[in-house]
């Protein structure tokens, strides 16, 4: 569960600096979150751990902060999959601006 | 294993270029004139006298994906094909090039459809000109087996990383048997070395390989591309001189220029017909006129420093061109004429448009346009776009 962390982006200077078409995987510049309506909110009592959410969320913003769920907010997109999927039903959308 | 020499056909010698060269990966779709080169290589990975992993697809989009593929794993990738092969592989092309894989291919100069046919004329290749591809135009067999050599060394230059394509006529070259020098093993080995590379995929360095760019920085993507392709001529000439000091033959590097120091009246062809102009132009020579030649071995990079440097007393040059770019005139004469414009006494230019499909243009054919050229008017307002060889006049 380890995500790439934002890296700064040195654009290149002179043709000479110019790479290939290739870049450094997980090469992430900026966040990505703007078109959010609704938010995954966790409700750690009702979670068992199971880490379905982290299994099936297209983006990758499901991680562990200690040995509980979270999720990255500069990344979700807010397309509930989380919340569909997770049994226990800890996981609800909530619209952004509660 | 020492050198020797056989009595192969154009494709044969093709397969055996390839085989020196040791390519890691191979996918090809057999399509005449070229398959006796898939057979070859297939057998010769069945014998074990190859060690490549041979991949059979079912198309040639699929062929030319699968070396893509391989080729961005880091490893030494080999396909061929023909006319409409090659057009079922556009797709492809520009994903190779763009991504700076070193792919060498090898395509049998065909006629495209329709009226079909299966012989030869350059259509095909000029149809894809644009796609990011080097283009090399052989004249015979063992220039073919030598460039095959020469191909890999000049792709995976690091200052190059661009594919490249080798032109054989189809037939003229593909399916007529001449007398080859194939060189040892040990001597290819010790002039081209193994592949390496950093534009690859690698689970020590992960890295996104043929990846998106946008208005804010594709130009600058381009303008590399353009900038690194405008240096290949350098090192196509360099590969050329090493590969003579190893293996005693020369070819020229962009050109072959023959005769045309003093010459009033050249002829540009590429590939196979060269032999005939040749001849021609020896025997002229004899009677007194002022003829040259210039062998167009590339198309791209276009060798356009060999074009401004040709001689002032050139009144007149002559293309002929085994295509046509319906609506204009001949691809190789558009070149050319584009270069020759940033000359500054620049000659007059006639296109000649023959050879389609396979036909055949004889030693005579060239010396009549060898004798038009020194009399032409350029003060003419004559079409300078000429078929030549029609049924009627």
């Amino acid at each position: 569960m380890t995500r790439p962390e934002i890296s700064k982006f040195v654009a290149p200077k002179k043709p000479e600096e110019m790479p290939t078409p290739i870049a450094k995987a997980g090469f992430i510049i900026e966040k990505n979150a703007g078109w959010r309506n609704l938010r995954p909110v966790v409700n750690i009592e009702k979670c068992v751990n199971c880490l379905q959410c982290y299994l099936v969320c297209p983006e990758g913003t499901v991680y562990r902060a200690g040995d509980k769920v979270a999720i990255d907010y500069d990344f979700c997109k807010g397309c509930g999959i989380c919340a569909h999927e997770c049994r226990p039903q800890a996981i609800v959308m909530i619209p952004e601006e509660e | 294993m020492t050198g020797y020499q056989d009595f192969i056909c154009g494709d044969e010698a093709i397969a055996l270029g390839v085989k020196l060269a040791r390519p890691n990966v191979i996918a090809a779709y057999p399509i005449t004139p070229q398959t006796i080169v898939v057979e070859k290589l297939s057998e010769y990975v069945e014998d074990g006298s190859l060690k490549s992993e041979y991949i059979h697809v079912e198309s040639e989009h699929s062929a030319i994906m699968a070396v893509l593929g391989a080729s961005a794993m880091g490893v030494r990738t080999f396909t061929a094909t023909s006319s409409q092969g090659l057009l079922y592989m556009v797709e492809g092309l520009p994903f190779v090039s763009g991504g700076r894989f070193p792919v060498v291919m090898m395509n049998a100069n065909r006629v495209i459809a329709v009226p079909w046919s299966i012989f030869n004329d350059h259509n095909d290749s000029l149809a894809v000109l644009n796609l990011g591809w080097i283009q090399m135009y052989v004249e015979d067999a063992q220039e073919a087996l030598d460039m095959v050599i020469q191909a890999y060394k000049i792709a995976e230059d690091p200052a190059v990383s661009t594919p490249l394509m080798i032109n054989l006529d189809g037939f003229v070259l593909t399916h007529t048997y001449e007398l080859v020098d194939i060189p040892g093993q040990d001597l290819v080995d010790k002039f081209l070395p193994p592949y390496v590379t950093t534009n690859k995929l690698s689970l020590e360095k992960p890295m996104s390989v043929c990846i998106g760019a946008g208005p804010d920085w594709h130009t600058e993507f381009r303008y590399k591309q353009q900038t690194d392709f405008m240096q290949i001529g350098k090192v196509i000439n360099n590969v050329d001189a090493e590969f003579a000091e190893m293996f005693g033959r020369s070819y020229g590097g962009l050109v072959e220029k023959y005769f045309c120091d003093d010459a009033e009246a050249i002829l540009v062809t590429m590939g196979s017909v060269t032999s005939t102009v040749r001849a021609v132009v020896d025997k002229m020579r004899l009677a007194g006129y002022k003829v040259g030649l210039l062998k167009l071995r590339f198309m791209r990079p276009f060798p356009l420093e060999e074009m401004l440097s040709l001689s002032d007393s050139v009144k007149t040059i002559g293309v002929l061109d085994k295509d046509v770019s319906y609506g204009f005139e001949g691809t190789v004469f558009t070149n050319v004429n584009s270069a020759l414009s940033r000359k500054k006494c620049s000659p007059a230019t006639v296109n000649f448009i023959g050879g389609l499909a396979g036909r055949n243009i004889s030693q005579n054919n060239f010396e009549d346009m060898f004798l038009e050229l020194l009399k032409f008017d350029s003060s003419s307002t004559e079409d300078r776009v000429k078929f030549i060889n029609l049924r009627w006049e």
